[in-house]
């Protein structure tokens, strides 16, 4: 184990990004490569799993496109995320917010936590 | 063919220049003391055997104890043996700094000396990996052969549902054909994988890097050929 991380240590950028929990409502800004061209994406919505450890560590993030739900899975240590912006404050009593995928609508929201800044 | 012996680490995924995640799986591989050359003139074919990892003395015979001191190093937990061993291919890993040697121009080696993992693989390179798959114990045809199952469970169907169904004819040939593929012992034989890509090679903790799963469990030897 010690030489997997080690092997992390070596060949991961380090970096932060915007310190988010689940819950909280964020906008991924990803590099997206089509043939020779570059252009960066949006990806809005609520994340709503944070997951592993080291350089294997994932967010995930759902929002509703057109009536249908959409999650996408992105590596923390991903080179092709920009940035990632926090919108919204999440209020929650749990770490993987799953509960969501069944719920439409109103019910699908999560209440906003104020922070003080 | 070029080889070198070591242990699997362990398995993870990183991010490549482009951006693409690869996993692959981690391998250590110290240097390995070369413990006998044998030649065309003497032995009728030419090979390198090499020695890798550690073990008591009191768990070898003699006769190894001897022929590892020949090469002037200790008990040793794996001795394998590379035909066809090309010295002149090696490359000694160019020194920060310093200019890349030429390749071709080989390493000078002789009994006893050690070869590091960067001197036979450079990034980007194709390599078997060799190693001794994790016994799954006594499986069933399903898992062992691929059988498809029934893959019903109404229509009649009850306790079939993994079932390898008929094993032959009635009573012409009154016999099941050897070789038929039945439940049995499986995993724990050497498989070798082709053609897997050299990753990354982090020379300091003799590491490399092998995109895709290897044979064998977390410590297991693995040899990796040219």
């Amino acid at each position: 184990m010690d030489l997997i991380n080690y092997v992390h240590e070596q060949l991961s950028q380090k970096r932060t990004l915007a310190d988010f929990k689940p819950g909280d409502n964020v906008v991924v800004s990803y590099k997206i490569v089509e043939g020779a061209k570059e252009r960066i994406q949006d990806f809005r919505g609520d994340v709503i799993q944070i997951k592993g450890s080291g350089s294997t560590k994932t967010f995930t993030v759902r929002k509703i496109a057109s009536g249908v739900g959409v999650e996408r899975i992105f590596p923390f240590a991903s080179p092709n995320i920009v940035d990632v912006k926090i919108t919204k404050h999440g209020k929650v009593r749990r770490a993987k917010l799953f509960y969501l995928r069944e719920l439409v609508g109103k019910k699908a929201r999560i209440k906003e936590r104020k922070v003080n800044k | 063919m070029n080889g070198i012996i070591g242990k699997k680490v362990g398995m993870t995924s990183i991010h490549l220049e482009n951006g693409k995640n690869v996993s692959c799986t981690v391998i250590e591989a110290k240097p390995n003391v070369i413990t006998q050359m044998k030649t065309e003139e003497s032995d009728g074919y030419n090979a390198f055997q090499l020695a890798y990892g550690e073990r008591k003395a009191k768990n070898l015979s003699q006769g190894l104890m001897g022929h590892l001191e020949k090469a002037g190093t200790g008990p040793k937990q794996k001795i394998i043996e590379f035909r066809d061993f090309d010295p002149t291919s090696l490359v000694s890993p160019a020194a920060e700094g310093e200019e890349a040697p030429a390749e071709g121009e080989g390493l000078a080696k002789k009994l006893g000396d050690l070869i590091s993992v960067s001197e036979v693989f450079k990034e980007g390179d194709v390599v078997n990996v060799i190693g001794t798959s994790k016994g799954k114990g006594f499986q069933g045809v399903v898992k062992r052969h691929g059988f498809k199952g029934v893959n019903d469970a109404t229509h009649g169907q009850h306790n079939r549902q993994r079932a390898p169904g008929s094993i032959g004819a009635a009573s012409y040939p009154a016999k099941v054909f050897k070789g038929m593929r039945m439940g049995g012992r499986t995993g724990g034989n050497r498989i070798k994988m082709q053609n897997l890509q050299v990753v990354k090679i982090l020379q300091d903790k003799h590491l490399v890097l092998i995109k895709g799963a290897v044979p064998g469990h977390k410590g297991a030897i693995v040899i990796i050929e040219k």
